[in-house]
């Protein structure tokens, strides 16, 4: 993953603890940039070591694609969130 | 339908109740509890998040933030064989005896 | 209510729910298999009383004055954090995200409630509430205006969704009729709100 790549949240939700929400899953946007590594929660979460670590990725949606017509405000408004890169597919 | 946890965006016309209540003692315990048995590797804020999320949906949404949190304690040092939901309830009996 | 010294924190109170009382009743249990020490919780509860807004006001504060700072508090908001001498648990990342007259940043967490307790304390109720967590990200301006805030007219919002291991404090702007304040005056303007992004730092009396 490099800055700057289009890259879409997969959509399924698994059984297990993950952290991403719904309103992102499926959409389709530029990745802003890559934080840094983090243990994997999904791991942690279920009596693993978090190993390997994954990387945290900042991407940002337009509201609008996000909301559609339910967005009321400024069409320029943007979401950020930290994904883990592992959630990502590149387009 | 996204799990009850997965709040971003769900339709409600409710306001932002802004007033705060000051934490009663058990909420401050429940608090720091967290954070001692994180220090004991006993439980870690990933465990903590997934016996939130494993509570039925209506429980959920009935619950206050750290009675959720309790649920999910209970949830992982059960399950980590920490503690019995027996001895729990046990417990639970007899702090209620003595203060009767 | 009352208070049982022995027990740090337990309390009886008819009112008080069933997962109250269990929280009570694995505490106790905990102690009494030597599991954890008697007065571990008793401390944390102590330093936890500590913790407030005051530690990220001071950070704001240093940014306002200290333009280099305040590029290495953006850029990386750990290590520059960590320079002033403020403890983070070794695996919460922090990031700094900065409000201007071309953008306004909103914190939520719309799956849990992650916060920087490090430099604000525990977070208000209401940040850990429904509400906030469902309107916050699909009504941004809707939610400012019930906390009063107002933008400018054409100043884009970005909310930031903190769902993960990231904690997000906000950069408020510096208002303005403080050329020539200390970073303590500056400080003392710095609101747990602005940090979270539904309000701005007060204007100078």
């Amino acid at each position: 993953m490099r800055i700057g790549d289009v890259v879409s949240v997969r959509t399924e939700t698994p059984a297990h603890h993950h952290r991403t929400p719904w309103i992102v899953k499926g959409k389709t946007w530029r990745n802003a940039s890559i934080t840094a590594p983090f243990f994997n929660p999904e791991s942690r979460a279920h009596g693993g070591d978090g190993l390997p670590k994954q990387m945290l990725c900042s991407v940002e949606f337009r509201q609008v694609d996000l909301w559609g017509a339910r967005y009321r405000e400024d069409a320029r408004d943007r979401l950020l969130i930290d994904i883990y890169e592992h959630w990502l597919e590149p387009q | 339908m996204p799990s009850a946890h997965d709040r971003g965006g769900l339709a409600t016309r409710e306001p932002i109740d802004q007033t705060t209540h000051e934490w009663a003692d058990w909420e401050h315990l429940v608090n720091a509890l967290v954070g001692v048995l994180r220090r004991h590797d006993l439980i870690n804020v990933d465990e903590l998040r997934r016996g939130i999320e494993a509570m039925a949906p209506a429980e959920y949404e009935s619950s206050t933030y750290y009675e959720r949190w309790s649920a999910s304690i209970e949830h992982i040092l059960v399950e980590k064989g920490v503690l019995t939901t027996d001895e729990i309830a046990a417990a639970t009996r007899e702090i209620d005896a003595n203060w009767e | 209510m009352s208070d049982d010294p022995a027990h740090p924190g337990l309390q009886h109170d008819v009112r008080l729910s069933e997962r109250a009382k269990r929280a009570q009743a694995i505490h106790r249990l905990l102690v009494s298999k030597n599991i954890i020490g008697p007065d571990e919780v008793a401390e944390v509860i102590e330093r936890v009383r500590t913790r407030t807004p005051a530690d990220g006001a001071t950070v704001v504060a240093r940014a306002w004055t200290d333009p280099a700072f305040k590029t290495r508090l953006v850029e990386d908001a750990r290590s520059a954090v960590l320079e002033l001498g403020y403890r983070l648990s070794h695996d919460a990342g922090l990031a700094v995200v900065e409000n201007t007259a071309r953008i306004h940043h909103l914190v939520v967490c719309t799956l849990c409630s992650c916060y920087p307790t490090a430099l604000l304390g525990p977070p208000p109720d209401w940040y850990k509430s429904f509400a906030y967590r469902q309107r916050a990200v699909v009504e941004p301006r809707a939610v400012m205006r019930e906390f009063g805030l107002v933008l400018d007219e054409g100043i884009p919002v970005r909310v930031v969704d903190s769902t993960a291991d990231l904690r997000y404090l906000v950069l408020p702007r510096r208002p303005i009729g403080t050329a020539g304040f200390s970073e303590t005056e500056l400080a003392e303007l710095v609101t747990r709100d602005s940090m979270i992004g539904v309000g701005e730092a007060r204007a100078p009396a």
